[in-house]
């Protein structure tokens, strides 16, 4: 059975498209900047914030005023309805169709709203936003939420795989989407996970992640038929059963994982373009990764990371960074890992500060986050 | 796909039922999650800095798998742990807002903020049973038998995973909170 991607959308604070986001990765730009005190928060901090007015336009122009049926939008809200509706203009499918089904990945959904003083509980979850998104659509099913920390955005990927494939739905429409707030950076700086500079992935002058804006929806389909196009071929999600919130030592789950997409999928090291992965830029999931890497067999294999474009997007980061990885190989390129220097892991990876020409159309992505999970997929272009 | 339920935990802030049988009930004094944690001598130090999802999840999981007994805590990757809930870590939330709001008082916590994920329930149950397969924590706008039974077959289609630990696990406080967790195996 064959699960193609039909459909796209990237939102980030660069561009509301795809196209115009794949070109910021080839030019090397970023929307990453330093705010020396960002919501009056009492530390600096590098960030990438998609701009409320333009978001505000986009919504204005793009989402359908008669479908509403809330009186205000969240940002939250309106970032994931957005690239919803982009994503769907892209590939004009019956989403009232009940053999549709809408996924949702997000880490803290409207979790800002904590804030107000008299907050609409009710609203804080994003399985509240995935019901609102589905209604817009008039979709009549249930929608499934992946709130699994960082590797959300490939978990929802894989349960759209296995909805596929399991002939439970044809088609599958994948958003992932998290907006900053003080909570999320107060809360990454009192795990001193933040970098007050552009972040270095993968670098031995790393000093942690920078946080990212974004959403992303991509969409999978059931095509027997399919000549040619991005497929999904196989996705795992392992534990590393050590800690909450510090990686493995060994790399347990990443490499569980790429041991897992690698024998599902029947790639090899040989058949991929590149491995892109989480490379947060903190000192410990770099090492970590690299770790799993060469255990997996695949220190050999172009590694690149997309943190130092759009910093870490959280619930986002595992579709737009598929996405423009799709895109990149497209055009015969290995994206550069932007921020990479000098290597500062203790195992050997292939990482460049240079786009890589490639001919080849297949790749594996790696997340790992909180919990101790992890997960990998596989694509490939025919 | 063929799935058979092997054993069944319910515990609420009133009693634990275990296989639908009443096996304890809540006493006055402290809460029924510690009732539960010393009356089984669960031992687990980790347990006191849990949050109370993570709590409620651990009590529920620990009596699962006693009953299904068998040797336990040997490494192990063919068991997923798939969980549940409508209001993600709203506690957790809650508590680290609070040590947020205020620019004067402002003492964000990182043992606070780390709960702050519904899917750190998972990694504790996996970190204490050594589970090395799936973990997952699935948002529903509605508790929803239909939705989670999909879920569980879902994560049986990998090849690697025999039997999935799943359940619905809401915690709005230490006095309001539901777990409904069962054993499912292919």
């Amino acid at each position: 059975m064959i699960i193609r991607k039909i459909g796209e959308n990237i939102l980030s604070p660069i561009s509301f498209t795809t196209e115009e986001n794949l070109a910021a990765v080839m030019a090397g730009r970023s929307a990453l900047r330093r705010y020396d005190s960002l919501w009056g928060l009492p530390f600096p901090c590098f960030a990438s914030l998609i701009p409320d007015d333009l978001l505000e336009s986009a919504f204005e122009s793009d989402v359908e005023k008669g479908r509403l049926l809330m009186d205000s939008y969240t940002k939250f809200e309106k970032v994931v309805l957005l690239s919803a509706v982009k994503a769907l203009d892209s590939c004009k499918i019956d989403a009232t169709s009940e053999r549709v089904v809408f996924i949702l990945s997000s880490t803290k959904g409207n979790v800002g709203l904590l804030a107000d003083e008299n907050p609409d509980v009710e609203r804080v979850t994003p399985a509240h936003t995935a019901r609102m998104v589905a209604r817009y659509f008039g979709n009549p099913n249930m929608p499934i939420t992946v709130s699994n920390a960082c590797i959300s955005g490939l978990c929802a990927q894989i349960e759209a795989f296995r909805c596929l494939r399991s002939g439970q739905y044809d088609t599958a429409v994948v958003i992932g989407a998290d907006v900053l707030s003080p909570f999320i950076v107060a809360g990454f700086q009192s795990l001193k996970a933040l970098s007050d500079e552009q972040c270095r992935p993968f670098s031995a002058n790393r000093k942690g992640l920078n946080l990212g804006e974004a959403a992303a929806t991509v969409v999978y389909t059931v095509d027997d038929a399919a000549e040619d196009g991005w497929r999904m071929l196989a996705g795992a999600v392992r534990n590393d059963a050590n800690h909450i919130s510090g990686p493995s030592r060994t790399g347990e789950g990443s490499y569980r994982a790429l041991c897992s997409v690698l024998d599902d999928s029947g790639l090899t090291a040989d058949d991929l373009a590149c491995l892109n992965v989480h490379g947060t830029s903190t000192l410990y999931n770099d090492e970590m990764e690299s770790i799993a890497i060469n255990r997996a067999g695949l220190s050999g294999v172009p590694v690149n990371a997309m943190k130092g474009y759009f910093g870490h997007t959280l619930g986002a980061a595992g579709i737009l960074e598929t996405l423009l990885t799709m895109r990149a190989l497209e055009n015969g390129k290995v994206p550069a890992t932007r921020g990479f220097d000098e290597l500062g892991v203790s195992m050997p990876v292939q990482v460049s500060a240079e786009h890589l020409d490639t001919g080849k159309k297949a790749f594996v992505k790696l997340l790992s986050g909180f919990g101790g999970c992890n997960a990998a997929a596989a694509f490939v272009k025919v | 796909m063929e799935t058979m339920v092997t054993h069944r935990v319910k515990l609420t802030p009133e009693c634990l039922e275990v296989d639908g049988q009443r096996v304890a009930e809540a006493v006055a004094g402290e809460s029924f999650l510690m009732q539960l944690y010393r009356k089984y001598g669960m031992g687990y130090p980790k347990f006191f800095k849990m949050d109370v999802l993570c709590r409620v999840g651990f009590i529920a999981s620990e009596l699962l798998l006693a009953a299904e007994g068998g040797e336990r805590f040997v490494p192990r990757a063919d068991r997923a742990v798939i969980l549940f809930n409508r209001n993600t870590s709203l506690h957790a939330d809650r508590s680290f807002q609070a040590t947020i709001a205020d620019a004067e008082d402002f003492y964000p916590s990182p043992s606070v903020f780390v709960y702050t994920l519904p899917n750190i329930v998972t990694g504790e149950i996996a970190i204490r049973n050594k589970y090395h397969g799936e973990s997952e924590f699935i948002l529903l706008p509605e508790k929803s038998e239909t939705a989670m039974n999909q879920a569980v077959e879902r994560a049986l289609m990998d090849k690697e995973t025999t039997s999935v630990l799943a359940g619905w696990v809401e915690a709005l406080s230490e006095e309001e909170y539901e777990a409904e967790m069962e054993l499912v195996s292919s």
